[in-house]
């Protein structure tokens, strides 16, 4: 089956059932998405498909021909999204294994609500497990996120005109 | 050069323990600094199988690039940062130039109080203090030698100055002399900065591995891949102590993808080209197990037997005093609490993978138990423990369980890939590790109090029941005597309340079963901070007094446990009016030689009965402190594993089986029931403790009180639930 992975096409032969998660980890090689549970109960293989969320631990690869896949590898390819940038500032990580998911939540959650509020944090991001407790500072870190966001696209515009 | 009375003792500190050494490798000459006597003699020994560079804890590159050699693992709590700083702190080096890398596991990177390599029990920053601080200033005092040799001047015109030498007007950096400073003589004593000239030590500063853990690029032990690595899972028993009769592999070895099926002592491991494969065939193996003695364990059962021992005298773990004839007559407070077993559930399952070679065995996983893995392995293939090569990765969270002294997930991984002939990367589902055993054990406590006239305890009798963690293990000898499992009764032996009770006694049952068990997250603490800051709540309620006053008059006025719960009490602005349904609760604990008191707001749902942890006030006092952010993180940290465990996990136990089985039926803490917590350090020169464990004993009690404070319930179980 073919798979587009961030913007890269890759022709794959495993199993129709075959969970997104495995195909990534242990065929395609991007080890920066995580297993945590196997059952969409934490968050750890969160993944971009065409922009969404989505956890890759159920999902069946067969199911995203066509579809554009966004691992935490190709958010940026030297941390520079603005997520990454505030969760390194907000000093967040901590055993940082559950972050790849935390970040690419964070991200598509910007994406579609460029200024949060604490409870729209917390409903986006409630599925993300963190067993070290960083939830403090990844609220912190989002509200963060949101200004750089902002502070890049105007710099962007700026620059555009 | 080298001098001959080295201390024999890999876990000795002495700085005539150092000598330099230099080592090619790619890249340029990379200087070695300070290498103890423990990497010597390893490095002397091991001429075929040299499991560790020269050197010990510092390297400097000719680009200046500083790269400072952990032998702790890092697992979340920050060693990562916080030990590079106390070096690079005397190195005086250019901090935005220095880097962390895991130790590979040698008698050098013995830990200074336990002889063996491993991360546990929040000692890391203080055990490794000075060490790493004589290791960054002898290095330092070399290439101030350097310099001035190279400028013919004397070595006291000449100064260090962020990663370079300077004298007069003339500057050099550190990775231009490193060469030269590795060939002096071993400096004799050399003189550490006092504390008030740190400039590192102290600062709030930002973790160095947060790149490389947002972007994906940090590797964990389940990330590693070998060349022909093959994936297994392993199908385990159903029950503890149950033992395979027999099995069939055909419809296993037919799913496509699985290249081979062996028995190994814990079970039956599937290997194949990937994990799904590998657990798809571990579904189509056909087991016959004979169940055992396991089977019949139920939460039940143990509950009624527990509670039944708590009601006799135990082994003694510490007593004062006449406490029978002082219950006698006299109006007792009595009550019984219980904790149940507890998975550690770290984030990132347990895998291992080991590469068998011709010359030796190499182990790539994340753990805190360097040296008993590389013992087992080495036992288990008929090696000498140097051709175990152990290669710490990240560890995607340990809390204890990543420090087994049976080396569980390694030794299993070991033998799948003995038994194979493969090279294997062994991973645990998640169902795998909450059926997986390990437990922090069930705990029931039995305590009784009597009051005197002023309201404070004159009578004070603790039994605890459950299991010991330290019985037959390599620690017995160190920490179980005379029927006491130390870590069984820490916290509630040494509870500083007891010193003011005139007749006191902690005594203990320690029953067995089958059940393993483990240190979780602060050990005995986890259950006798609950369980005493709880009581003596129910003490303070009792008498009619105010729960801060009553734990201030009972405290010594010049503890640090009495300090930390006046500045939490202080910054919480402990009885000042709260919104409208809201209650506070308070804790304080000592435990890994800080202190933390903490103080919890909560409100209970009327129609749910759900609780809500709005905020969290905590004060530590945990001496000197490296790294404040790291000191508020861990507290965060430690509060949040606290709050899984007060309010929702519990393993237990029907038929012998498990009965839950991943997050789903094992539920921890949420983002969307994050408290707001404020983190206060109390400013301190007094001994230093650690941070990892100390955040989470206060937490489940101070809830537990709060919970009382708002709805009159005192709920003596865990997870607490109203009724």
């Amino acid at each position: 089956m073919k798979l587009d992975v961030n913007g890269r096409q890759y022709d794959v032969d495993v199993p129709a059932d075959m969970p997104l998660l495995w195909v990534l980890r242990d065929v395609v090689g991007l080890t920066g998405t995580k297993f945590g549970c196997g059952m969409m109960q934490c968050g750890a293989c969160t993944v971009h498909v065409d922009g969404a969320a989505m956890r890759s631990c159920m999902t069946p690869a067969s199911a995203l021909a066509g579809k554009k896949i966004t691992t935490i590898e190709g958010l940026s390819a030297d941390a520079s999204h603005a997520v990454q940038r505030a969760w390194v500032e907000t000093d967040v990580v901590q055993c940082g294994y559950c972050q790849s998911g935390q970040v690419m939540a964070a991200a598509a959650l910007l994406a579609q609500k460029p200024m949060p509020t604490d409870a729209d944090i917390d409903a986006a991001m409630n599925g993300n497990l963190c067993r070290c407790g960083t939830y403090q500072r990844i609220r912190a870190a989002v509200h963060r996120a949101a200004e750089l966001l902002v502070a890049d696209n105007d710099a962007e515009a700026g620059h555009v005109a | 050069m080298l001098r001959e009375h080295f201390h024999e003792k890999a876990n000795s500190t002495s700085r005539r323990g150092f000598l330099k050494s230099t080592m090619l490798v790619s890249g340029g000459l990379v200087v070695a600094f300070c290498l103890p006597a423990g990497v010597r003699r390893a490095f002397a020994q091991e001429t075929k199988f040299a499991v560790i560079p020269p050197n010990a804890f510092v390297q400097i590159a000719p680009d200046n690039s500083v790269t400072i050699l952990l032998k702790h693992s890092e697992m979340g709590q920050g060693v990562w940062t916080s030990l590079p700083m106390v070096l690079a702190e005397e190195l005086d080096c250019d901090w935005s130039r220095v880097r962390a890398e895991h130790a590979p596991a040698a008698p050098a990177y013995a830990h200074t109080a336990f002889g063996m390599q491993m991360t546990g029990g929040s000692t890391s920053t203080w055990e490794s203090f000075d060490q790493l601080r004589q290791a960054g200033a002898m290095a330092r005092v070399l290439l101030i030698q350097a310099a001035a040799a190279k400028w013919n001047k004397p070595a006291t015109d000449c100064r260090s100055e962020n990663g370079f030498v300077v004298c007069g007007e003339q500057k050099i950096s550190y990775g231009e002399l490193a060469d030269a400073a590795a060939r002096l003589p071993t400096p004799g004593d050399v003189k550490l900065k006092d504390a008030k000239d740190f400039r590192l030590i102290g600062k709030p500063t930002r973790r160095l591995d947060s790149a490389a853990k947002v972007s994906g690029k940090a590797e964990f032990g389940i990330d590693v891949k070998r060349p022909d690595m093959l994936v297994a899972v392993v199908a385990r028993a159903p029950v503890f102590g149950a033992t395979l009769k027999s099995f069939d592999a055909a419809k296993a070895k037919a799913v496509p993808g699985v290249v081979d099926v062996v028995q190994v002592p814990s079970g039956v491991a599937v290997l194949a080209k990937h994990f799904w494969a590998a657990k798809q065939g571990r579904e189509a193996l056909v087991l016959d197990w004979n169940p055992g003695p396991g089977a019949a364990l139920s939460t039940e059962t143990l509950r009624t037997d527990y509670r039944k021992l708590a009601q006799t005298a135990g082994a003694v773990a510490k007593t004062a005093g006449d406490v029978d004839a002082a219950l006698k007559g006299a109006k007792v407070i009595e009550a019984e609490y219980e904790v149940p077993f507890l998975a550690h559930a770290p984030m990132e399952p347990l895998n291992c993978t080991v590469e068998i070679g011709k010359d030796g065995c190499d182990i790539y996983t994340g753990t805190q138990f360097q040296t008993m893995d590389q013992k087992t392995a080495a036992a288990i293939l008929g090696l000498k423990p140097q051709q175990v090569r152990i290669h710490t990765t990240f560890l995607g969270g340990g809390f204890g369980r990543r420090a087994t002294p049976t080396s569980d997930f390694v030794a299993e991984a070991v033998q799948v890939a003995k038994a194979s002939g493969k090279t294997v990367k062994v991973v645990w589902t998640r169902e795998d590790d909450i059926h997986g055993g390990y437990y922090r054990p069930m705990w029931v406590s039995r305590l009784r109090a009597s009051l005197g006239k002023d309201g404070k305890p004159s009578c004070w009798a603790h039994t605890i029941v459950g299991q010991s963690i330290i019985e037959g293990t390599p620690f017995a000898p160190m920490m179980l005597k005379d029927g006491v499992d130390a870590t069984s009764v820490e916290g509630a032996a040494d509870a500083p309340y007891l010193g003011g009770i005139a007749a006191h006694r902690v005594d203990l049952h320690s029953p067995q079963s089958p059940i393993p068990v483990l240190w979780w997250r602060s050990v005995g603490h986890s259950h006798t901070g609950f369980v005493v800051e709880s009581f003596v709540d129910e003490l303070a309620h009792a008498a009619k007094k105010d729960p801060l006053e009553y734990r201030r008059a009972l405290l010594p006025a010049d503890s640090r446990e009495r300090r930390a719960l006046d500045l939490a009490a202080a910054k919480f602005g402990w009885g000042k009016p709260l919104p409208k349904g809201h209650a506070a609760g308070l804790a304080v604990h000592a435990s890994f030689g800080s202190y933390v008191a903490q103080i919890a707001e909560v409100s209970v749902d009327a129609k749910s009965k759900a609780i809500k942890v709005h905020r969290v006030v905590c004060a530590i006092d945990c001496g000197p402190v490296v790294n404040p952010l790291t000191v508020e993180a861990q507290m965060q940290s430690g509060i949040v594993y606290g709050l899984s465990a007060a309010l929702h996990s519990e393993i237990t136990f029907k038929d012998g089986k498990v009965q839950q089985n991943n997050f789903n039926d094992y539920p921890v803490l949420r983002l969307n029931e994050m408290p707001n917590v404020e983190v206060h350090i109390v400013p301190t020169t007094d001994k230093m403790g650690g941070v990892g464990e100390p955040g989470v004993p206060p937490i489940a009690p101070a809830v537990a009180n709060a919970v009382f404070a708002a709805s009159g319930q005192r709920l003596r179980q865990l997870p607490l639930r109203i009724a």
